[in-house]
């Protein structure tokens, strides 16, 4: 077979503790990488790039961002929409006032002004703990969402409360606005998201991410051994409040093009962020992926089979895609509480042996 | 003779106390089912809305998945043609709410035993997005009106007898007659839980899963039957709060929202006290309409209600992270 590891020997601390020791994994990364950057922008048609790709690269760095806080730090949030509308909304008020820089300098330090806003919501979490902690995230969703509808500043009095993105180029080519072409929204996606999924992965493995996990895994017991809370919580807030950040600002700006703070990003949106990461796997950078692709994936193919393939009404897809989405969380959760994540890995175990287990 | 303003005040106090009733009436499902089996119920406000929704359904004598049928099998069937008394359907309904209940703990958390809180947590988020679609599936999703014979419109009653209070423009206090009953609905439900759970026998039992699992095991209690039975009685405080909110406001999909209306005010009575969603309740209600009324409207811009509560809870818990009558949280490494 193909999935050995036998041969692969590691001289150095380094090699051992890079993230893809096995070659065959690394080489299947760069092939993976390879075929999103230079084979994808040339086939990619509109439908593709709005319907499955460009929301799926979005919610991964949602996903990532989410799962930071509650996969690694294992503090529950349920403000994931009012946190994307910070992006989202920052991201606006940064375009129209500053015209003339970069769109991507834009998203970037509207990841930082989410970090900033979501660190302020995360200080109760110093001294609420599990499922009032959770609550009181929603403190936030439920906030966040009333101020960008009701002070105007926020959306330039517009008449219409929305939030309108202008035309915005990238190296020459539009990446935001009505007419931009598929590849331009899917590559300026895809770049953020690679760069959140190597900054996470490195972040999550190194000190911060140990110290996260030992707050997760039980805080005093972290708190003993030497993890100063305070740090370490607010700095999961604060990293998983940048990628939530980007996300939402991409959301708006690349995939939307305009957005109603309510509609968009209320409260079903921080759901369907966790129910990404509880499905993909909690405290895994491949979870979120896997995911945000299930989670987008879904809704598609079921649309695809029952109003397209059986002829039903809308109406009663959407109310099917309920009882599903519904069941299968509960199904994962029982069958195997680590999400996709573990399956894969599973999965990997067994290739290795197969096709002689003993 | 008082000034006007201060007795619009008085009016939105008493609406805000009224108000408050009913959300504590949601509250107390989330209370039983966590005192009991720690599960933090996030379906409970969707379980008011299937129940409600099963209400009318019953009443109206639908035809259950209807809309599925017709989908599978090209027929037009939607309704069996009779109509059901209320009293007769409330006792159907209820049946089916603990047919609910045993088929959640035989089917999701009999599985789940021994779990983190969180896992808990999440399935019944997956619970509830199930039964959100599963309702919609079998009664339909339109807005549905639901009547049992509960008065309602302003009480002449309470105008009249406070109209002398105030000057010419002041025609006394309106307080919906809905509200009036459900608050009376509200204290009965409480008196009945408590004097189940401290005089019956299953009531005792009750108490004591919730003491402790194993031991509470270990003198011979039945987990799985008082969960179930915990989950009925869950059941029960969802039709009542679905009966309720939905003789005011139509059964319809927000129903399910008043959910997160009931969670600040478990964060402020805690999530273990029955008394605490009471309370919390009213400090909900009376605080959300007093803000809108002397701060939210005047100076924010109104609908402040949407997230007056979590603040209040949230400022709250900074000061007393167990809320108001929760118990005390030791940990131990």
């Amino acid at each position: 077979m193909l999935y050995r590891e036998s041969g692969d020997f590691s001289e150095t601390y380094k090699a051992d503790s890079q993230t893809f020791p096995i070659k065959f994994d690394r080489y299947r990364y760069y092939a993976v990488l390879a075929f999103a950057f230079l084979v994808i922008p040339f086939v990619i048609n509109d439908y593709w790039a709005n319907a499955v790709l460009v929301p799926f690269l979005i919610y991964a760095i949602a996903a990532i961002g989410l799962n930071i806080l509650v996969g690694y730090c294992g503090q529950v949030s349920l403000g994931t929409g009012g946190f994307m509308a910070v992006g989202a909304y920052a991201c606006y008020k940064l375009m129209t006032s500053f015209p003339e820089v970069s769109i991507m300098i834009h998203v970037v330090i509207s990841g930082g002004i989410t970090a900033a806003v979501v660190t302020i919501f995360g200080l109760p979490s110093l001294r609420i703990k599990g499922f009032y902690l959770a609550v009181a995230t929603l403190a936030a969703q439920f906030f966040l969402v009333w101020l960008f509808n009701r002070v105007a500043w926020f959306y330039n009095y517009s008449a219409s409360g929305q939030i309108n993105a202008p035309d915005r180029t990238v190296f020459g080519h539009l990446v935001t606005g009505p007419n931009t072409e598929a590849w331009a929204k899917y590559m300026i996606c895809l770049v953020f998201l690679t760069v959140a999924g190597i900054l996470a992965r490195n972040m999550t493995r190194g000190a911060l991410g140990r110290k996260w996990s030992a707050i997760r895994d039980m805080d005093i017991a972290a708190e003993i051994i030497g993890v100063n809370p305070l740090t370490a919580k607010l700095s999961a807030f604060a990293i998983s409040g940048f990628f939530i950040g980007i996300s939402g600002a991409l959301f708006f700006s690349v995939y939307l093009g305009a957005a109603e703070v309510g509609e968009v990003f209320g409260i079903q949106k921080s759901f369907l962020v966790l129910f990404m990461i509880i499905i993909g796997g909690l405290g895994s950078i491949f979870g979120s992926f896997a995911g945000a692709a299930f989670m987008v994936l879904l809704p598609v193919l079921l649309k695809n089979v029952l109003v397209g393939g059986l002829g039903w009404d809308t109406a009663l897809a959407a109310h099917l895609e309920f009882v599903i989405v519904g069941a299968l969380i509960i199904v994962f959760l029982i069958a195997e509480p680590h999400g996709l994540a573990q399956l894969w890995r599973v999965a990997k175990e067994k290739l290795r042996l197969w096709p002689f287990p003993h | 003779m008082f000034p006007d303003q201060f007795l619009f005040g008085v009016e939105v106090l008493l609406n805000g106390l009224m108000a408050g009733v009913l959300y504590a009436l949601v509250a107390l499902g989330f209370v039983l089912i966590f005192k009991a089996s720690g599960i933090f119920n996030y379906a409970q406000g969707v379980m008011a809305l299937f129940a409600a929704l099963t209400l009318v359904g019953i009443m109206d004598g639908q035809v259950p998945f209807s809309h599925l049928i017709n989908a599978l099998f090209g027929t037009d069937v939607h309704h069996f043609g009779w109509h059901v008394p209320a009293f007769a359907a409330i006792l159907l309904a209820m049946a089916v709410m603990v047919g609910l209940a045993w088929m959640v703990q035989h089917f999701i958390f009999r599985h789940l035993v021994g779990q983190e809180p969180i896992i808990l947590f999440m399935a019944t988020i997956g619970l509830a997005y199930f039964m959100e679609g599963f309702g919609d599936m079998m009664w339909g999703s339109d807005i549905k009106k639901l009547d049992v014979g509960i008065p309602q419109g302003g009480s002449f009653w309470i105008e009249e007898a406070t109209a002398f209070l105030g000057g010419s423009n002041f025609y006394g206090f309106f307080i919906d007659q809905l509200d009036i009953v459900a608050a009376v609905v509200a204290v009965v439900l409480v008196i009945l839980l408590v004097s189940f759970a401290q005089y019956t026998k299953q009531g005792r039992a009750m108490r004591a899963v919730a003491d402790d699992h194993q031991a509470a095991l270990s003198v011979g209690i039945s987990l799985s039957f008082i969960w179930v039975l915990v989950w009925s009685l869950a059941g029960f405080v969802a039709l009542v709060a679905g009966i309720m909110w939905g003789a005011k406001s139509g059964v319809q999909f927000s129903l399910s929202l008043i959910a997160l209306k009931a969670l600040p005010v478990l964060m402020l009575g805690g999530f273990t006290s029955i008394p605490g969603a009471i309370v919390g309740g009213l400090i909900v209600g009376v605080g959300e309409k007093l803000f809108e009324f002397l701060i939210g409207a005047p100076f924010l811009g109104g609908a402040t209600e949407n997230w007056f509560a979590y603040m209040l809870a949230l400022v709250f818990l900074v000061f007393r992270p167990q809320g108001l009558f929760g118990e005390k949280i030791i940990e131990r490494v």
